[in-house]
């Protein structure tokens, strides 16, 4: 490139200059997205868990879930300013609450699909319940649940930048930045957007690589 | 809290006028109307023709996780500085870009699965009869993939709508516009009202896409793959 300066679409200077602050952000959104994940994901196996039990509460577990996920996150991430402050964890409750749905429909719909003659013959062979639960259903189900946990993950991701509203960081304070500075000053923009689509694109492809690694099964062309 | 949504519902000034809510919701629904518009007629062409030669399942998966992996906020900001220095203005095109991006799988996935997963027995029969292939096609595949077709707008719809919201970050004028403004000027009651009315909105939405659904396709059952496509959040 011959002229670049700040009215480049990327000024590669700024990038340099600011390579501590984007190591900084980076951690920030992984952070984010890692604890909201975890948290989630304990949250919707405990649903799960409730919900297999007795089946009769899915369907409003459920129903509770979807009905959190249909809140749009610039309106949750507002709401819930007044009630807990501006910072990460009023970002972190809000990304925990999109990614229940994810993971509970996942959880129960991949423990549902362990076929019955397998459960049988584990009976058959003495586990117990909750030992074959472990061993039996929870490993059969978890291609399943490690796909809700990409989607999740992946989702989480873009929603972080969106987070950045709220003051708790991550790459959407560069995108913040960028729109809220005079016009044609895009280089945070580009940054923070690149490195955010970099990052899920990232996990996306971790994730299925994992999913691989876990079901050999699948590779050697024969049923579970 | 609740004392204030009342408030700002019964104060006739935040309803009418150039900010008022009546406006700002035409503006929301027009804009979110234009970019499912879009992807439905970019969309269904090539995936109704591709599940009719029952080739491209492999692209369909593809575009699917890869658009899962585009933030729309990023995309909306990415957009914003071409959107300026081309002289498209801000608000609209970046805000319209990246909803006819969120729109497209959902649509493309559905239409092509609805064709695609026509029994085949079902098709040789028509081309037996001796029909052409584009009547095969027009009245065989198109109102038996139907009911996917509709399911697959219905979800980009329903996403569209909730995430047109984040239009008001680049200064679209929409409901995300007072739920900013809220935020800024910590007004809790204009904050419920105006979210309440997103979701109610989408909720509209995906009622209306049902209602639509069911009358266009009286024999049809529900067979949707919509867990496949529609565990997407992206507003």
């Amino acid at each position: 490139m011959v002229a670049n300066g700040p009215d480049s679409f990327v000024w590669w200077s700024w990038v340099a200059d600011h390579t501590d602050d984007i190591r900084a952000r980076t951690i920030e959104h992984l952070q984010l997205t890692g604890s909201s994940v975890a948290i989630g994901f304990v949250i919707a196996m405990a649903m799960a868990l409730v919900s297999l039990r007795w089946r009769r509460t899915y369907a409003p577990l459920a129903a509770i879930a979807g009905g959190l996920y249909s809140i749009p996150s610039l309106a949750l991430f507002g709401f819930l300013v007044p009630l807990t402050g501006l910072g990460f964890r009023t970002a972190q409750i809000a990304l925990v609450s999109y990614t229940l749905l994810i993971l509970l429909r996942n959880i129960v719909s991949g423990i549902d699909g362990v076929p019955a003659a397998v459960i049988e013959a584990a009976d058959g062979m003495g586990y117990e319940p909750w030992r074959r639960f472990l061993a039996v259903d929870l490993r059969l189900a978890t291609p399943t649940i490690i796909g809700g946990l990409r989607v999740a993950t992946v989702t989480v991701i873009g929603l972080v930048t969106v987070a950045a509203l709220v003051g708790s960081g991550g790459y959407g304070t560069f995108i913040e930045d960028g729109l809220s500075r005079a016009r044609g000053f895009s280089t945070p923009i580009v940054v923070g957007g690149s490195l955010s689509i970099v990052m899920a694109v990232a996990f996306d492809i971790a994730f299925a690589l994992l999913q691989r690694a876990v079901t050999p099964w699948a590779r050697r062309g024969a049923a579970p | 809290m609740i004392q204030d949504a009342i408030d700002y519902l019964t104060d006739s000034s935040s309803w009418w006028g150039r900010n008022g809510l009546v406006n700002l919701t035409w503006n929301h629904l027009r804009l979110s109307g234009t970019a499912v518009l879009a992807a439905v007629l970019v969309a269904i062409p090539p995936a109704v023709y591709l599940g009719h030669l029952r080739r491209g399942g492999l692209l369909a998966i593809t575009l699917v996780n890869l658009s899962r992996a585009l933030p729309t906020f990023a995309v909306i900001a990415f957009v914003f500085p071409l959107s300026l220095q081309y002289g498209f203005g801000l608000g609209f095109w970046p805000t319209f870009v990246a909803l006819f991006l969120l729109a497209l799988p959902p649509i493309f996935v559905n239409a092509y699965t609805g064709v695609s997963e026509i029994g085949r027995d079902v098709v040789e029969a028509a081309r037996a009869m001796g029909m052409r292939e584009r009547d095969v096609l027009r009245r065989v595949e198109l109102p038996a993939a139907l009911p996917l077709l509709v399911t697959g707008i219905r979800v980009s719809a329903v996403q569209v709508v909730a995430t047109t919201t984040l239009g008001a970050l680049v200064g679209f004028r929409c409901l995300g516009t007072p739920i900013l403004q809220a935020i800024a000027t910590r007004n809790d009651g204009q904050l419920i009202v105006a979210a309440v009315l997103v979701a109610v909105l989408s909720l509209l939405t995906e009622a209306t896409f049902g209602v639509l659904g069911g009358r266009l396709t009286p024999w049809a059952r529900s067979r949707t793959i919509e867990t496949k496509t529609s565990v997407q959040h992206a507003a």
